[in-house]
């Protein structure tokens, strides 16, 4: 340790231990710059040095999934017809944290040339939010920056923001997470890959120019945990959506036009990580020279150049007899490229500066940090909670009237049109259930019949008091939201967002998280094709609550065959699926919002079936399909009434009750019980749908019929539809 | 008849555009290159299509507005051809000078993206003969700078002159300040030039032109030019 001080250690969070073993591999100190790409390239952002041994546990392979998770920017998978949908969700937490308008806007932009990066275009967007309560102005500054960032990206891109969601919970206060999935679609015999090909094909750097944003955005912002946020604030990049349009354009041209022999975004750690990733994946070595760099300020260093992370920048491999070819088709669209260096047979990155040599490192030991497996345990506090007897916990002094319409107007489930709004949620004409109507957006594929239907879900509440059931109920949530259009899922992507895995009770929670997703994944047979990991997710010491986010991906046969949550047409039978009776079990209520809202407690521990909720996924997915169902909506966040209050609204149209209760009414009509769908059918369809459930083995039971203009629950609830409206959108300031 | 539809760095509704010329009303079309000043005699009618041309920087279509096919546009125009912009193509019409106005943040400063109606105020346009007096057609609108804007006289003479070819309504056709989603003065969603050839709109018909889309009353405005074209 005679070269290095610990500050600059801590500076591109690497440890002593990290160092030295470098050191020991290298036989050498390294230099600055070399030194530098050890610290991003080693990072948790980049390295996924904690997550990587439990995320081998996720299933990933399928009859549909193209290639493994990691081998390229994005997973990828075959609808027929010679097509490929290509998906991936990514955080962007710290950075939003620090500056949130272009930390979101950046997230969009990075998430989008992942997708990009397979030579796929771009069709939809969602994100999955969340933040701390907004009667604080700095999470009110944070959640405005956000929205207004990806609403500002987004629309400028033209690709479709189409769902997600939004969540609040104190522990997300200062740290909000910001987790963009993009979804594109490409034709698989123009699939595009990371490979660098043969020894002497070029490395073509286009794009923006290359300035000194974003320096130390893997190592120091996404590594690790951080107090000092105005001073972070170079550290977080500036977007152009413009100019990020125009490379999609010019991307997916140069692609199409057969001289791109592999395609690599830029995203963290710049220059370093994306050469790097590509050049290991083919076993081969490269030849840098940054004086070739198209920079944006001049006099930048060797160091600055390969650690920056300005946007909307890609590398395209080509031979190098393309290289006019290529150039035409990029001045085209006025696009600023440069050719930086070459493919080499070596086995290391050699980076000039002109004639002077800059770095030059193995890529192997580059790309292979030293990975980390710790042992977690369950904290006391946690244990607690879980046991915490609900029965005891005493009926609320509010009416039920009351209690659902304020849990209507919580942040966590209210109408969140006011944020979606500010969204282009249709360009490209493909949004066939467009955000607030359905527990899924659906699209349409163009040429074809056939639809994809996309949801993401993650109850950290959930997660909280049981990481295991979390991430099973996180799969079973997504899963049943595209379910409920009536679309198969079909694969997963998912962003692991927790705090400092270093805690013991930390990493519990990521391990045993991922272990329940892979479980749910194996009972209903979708595997995990691509996925981030964010994690050092605190504030003051203090971890945010495990928030594993699912993206799920559903495929629709037919896109007519789909259906919304809203009731359609009075005199329909409304049914619950997956459980015969209405029960009141005080256990329903555990980790409800109910409870959150009405007993500031978060205590209990949450349940799922997998089997069983695979069996009322698939009833209700047959249900749609055969048109035996005019609506489907899961019950989620706020229990059935809450579920049924949704249904109306969306529809306008009232509900009378006409069913019993067993236990208590709170736990009975916001208690969160998972594995249950409210569907509405027309009467002479009752008959068929209790066939069905019957011979699928799922249990049902009949709630009453759709019709008026109000809510009635017999004896506990009469509220008309305005009422609840109010209640519901009463919205974000 | 023929369609061109032309596409500036930024564009994106140009797809969706051909995808309700070509596709859905199978009429023959072209894509026109904004580095190119040419010879459009050959087009009935040109679309400049929405997005977000040269990022909408300075001002959303001030920088479009000076790109040569605009000249072409301009003397296409002047020959009588049909020019309907959209969007951001409304923008860059107001620009160039050849419709009058601007269009400014909207009131509230936020991006929307919903749907609209839009009262039809004026059937006697090739883009709105299809239309029946006063009908309302439903269409989304997706824009931050909509708010369109326009001094005393302007404003007089496009009433006087029948000019004011769509306003935000209600359901029911009430010219409302409820119903007007960025502040346009008089609640204007769209007007044309004297001449009558030139129509700019800030909703986007091309997104309403099939029931799987949630309407289709964007085909009313289209089929009008397509019936238009072959009266003449």
């Amino acid at each position: 340790m005679s070269l290095v001080n610990k500050e600059t250690l801590d500076e591109i969070a690497l440890t002593v231990e990290e160092y030295h073993l470098i050191v020991e591999t290298l036989g050498r100190t390294p230099n600055a710059l070399e030194l530098g790409m050890f610290g991003a390239l080693w990072s948790e952002h980049c390295g996924y040095q904690h997550s990587k041994p439990l995320l081998k546990l996720l299933p990933s392979k399928g009859d549909r999934v193209l290639f493994p998770p990691g081998q390229e920017n994005a997973g990828a998978v075959d609808i027929g017809d010679g097509l490929a949908v290509v998906f991936k969700i990514e955080s962007h937490n710290h950075p939003s944290a620090i500056e949130p308008f272009q930390g979101a806007a950046t997230g969009v932009g990075g998430i989008v040339r992942d997708i990009l990066a397979l030579g796929a275009r771009p069709m939809a967007l969602l994100n999955s939010l969340r933040f701390g309560p907004l009667d604080d102005p700095n999470n009110q500054y944070l959640f405005k920056g956000v929205v207004g960032g990806i609403s500002w990206y987004g629309n400028c891109i033209g690709v479709p923001d189409v769902g997600g969601e939004i969540a609040f919970d104190s522990g997300y206060s200062g740290n909000p997470l910001v987790n963009a999935l993009c979804v594109g679609l490409v034709a698989i015999d123009k699939l595009a890959k990371s490979t660098v090909g043969e020894d002497g094909n070029l490395i073509i750097l286009v794009g923006s120019e290359t300035g000194r944003d974003g320096i130390h955005g893997a190592s120091g912002l996404a590594s690790r945990t951080f107090e000092l946020q105005e001073s972070m604030r170079p550290a977080v990049q500036v977007g152009n959506p413009f100019l990020e349009k125009v490379l999609i354009e010019a991307c997916i041209e140069s692609v199409a036009s057969g001289i791109v022999v592999g395609v690599q975004d830029l995203g963290a750690a710049g220059l370093t990580s994306s050469i790097v990733e590509s050049v290991y994946k083919s076993g081969k070595g490269v030849y840098i020279d940054v004086s070739k760099v198209h920079l944006r300020e001049p006099n930048m260093s060797p160091y600055e150049v390969m650690l920056s992370e300005s946007q909307e920048r890609m590398i395209l491999i080509i031979k190098p007899e393309n290289k006019n070819r290529l150039a035409d088709l990029l001045s085209k669209w006025d696009l600023p490229w440069s050719d930086i260096g070459k493919v080499t047979s070596d086995g290391r990155i050699k980076i000039y500066d002109g004639k002077q040599k800059a770095a030059d490192l193995p890529i192997k030991t580059l790309n292979e940090p030293k990975l980390y497996r710790l042992k977690g345990n369950l904290s006391s506090e946690v244990e607690q909670a879980r046991l915490y007897p609900l029965s005891s916990i005493p009926l609320p002094d509010s009416s039920p009237g009351e209690v659902l319409r304020g849990l209507l107007a919580s942040r966590n489930i209210n109408n969140k049109e006011q944020v979606y709004r500010q969204y282009d949620s249709q360009v490209q004409t493909n949004t066939v259930i467009a955000p607030g109507v359905a527990d899924a957006a659906v699209l349409r594929i163009k040429g074809t019949n056939k639809a994809i239907a996309l949801s993401t879900d993650g109850n950290a509440n959930y997660c909280y008091l049981d990481p295991y059931r979390g991430g099973m109920i996180a799969v079973a949530e997504a899963c049943r939201n595209v379910s409920c259009v009536g679309a198969q899922p079909i694969a997963l992507t998912d962003c692991l967002n927790f705090g400092d895995p270093t805690r013991p009770e930390v990493y519990f929670e990521l391990e045993w998280a991922i272990k329940g997703i892979a479980k749910a994944c194996r009972v209903f047979n979708v595997p995990v094709v691509s996925g981030n990991v964010s994690l050092y997710n605190e504030t003051r010491g203090k971890a945010i609550l495990p928030t594993p986010v699912v993206g799920a991906l559903g495929y629709m046969e037919n896109v007519a065959h789909r259906t919304t949550m809203g009731f359609k047409s009075e005199g329909d039978a409304v049914l619950i699926l997956g459980t015969s009776r209405v029960s009141g079990a005080a256990k329903s209520m555990a980790a409800s919002e109910y409870l959150i809202l009405y007993h500031n407690m978060l205590v209990g521990r949450p349940e799922i079936d997998l089997k069983l909720e695979s069996r009322v996924q698939a009833l209700c997915r047959i249900a749609v399909r055969d048109g035996i169902v005019r609506s489907a909506h899961d019950v989620s966040n706020g229990g059935l009434a809450v579920a049924i209050a949704e249904s109306c609204l969306v529809g306008g149209l009232g509900f009378s009750g006409d069913f019993s209760i067993s236990g208590r009414w709170d736990a009975a009509l916001f208690g969160e019980t998972q594995s249950r769908i409210i569907v509405s059918v027309p009467p002479q369809m009752v008959g068929a749908i209790q066939k069905l459930a019957v011979s699928m083995d799922v249990p049902w039971a009949y709630l009453g019929l759709v019709g008026g203009k109000n809510l009635i629950i017999e004896g506990l609830i009469d509220l008309s539809l305005k009422q609840l409206g109010e209640s519901w959108k009463n919205g974000f300031h | 008849m023929k369609f061109g539809i032309v596409v500036f760095p930024g564009t994106w509704s140009d797809v969706d555009c051909k995808y309700a010329v070509g596709d859905i009303l199978q009429q023959p079309f072209e894509y026109l290159w904004h580095k190119n000043n040419e010879d459009l005699s050959r087009f009935d009618c040109v679309i400049l299509p929405g997005g977000f041309s040269y990022g909408d920087y300075l001002r959303a279509g001030a920088i479009a507005s000076l790109s040569p096919i605009m000249a072409s546009i301009d003397t296409f125009a002047r020959k009588g051809g049909l020019v309907l912009g959209i969007c951001n193509g409304f923008q860059i019409l107001c620009e160039s000078g050849l419709l009058p106005g601007v269009l400014m943040r909207n009131d509230h400063l936020q991006f929307r993206c919903e749907w609209t109606n839009l009262k039809v105020e004026n059937t006697v346009t090739p883009f709105t003969a299809d239309c029946c007096d006063g009908q309302v057609l439903r269409v989304p609108i997706s824009h931050g700078e909509g708010n369109y804007f326009a001094d005393e006289n302007t404003l007089h003479e496009l009433e006087s002159e029948n000019r004011i070819i769509f306003r935000y309504c209600s359901v029911d056709g009430l010219v409302t300040d409820e119903s007007n989603p960025n502040g346009s003065v008089n609640n204007i969603a769209g007007i044309v030039n004297s001449k009558g050839n030139i129509l700019g709109m800030m909703p986007h018909p091309e997104r309403c032109c099939e029931s799987l889309m949630g309407g289709i009353d964007g085909l009313e405005i289209f089929q009008s030019i397509i019936r238009s074209i072959a009266v003449v």
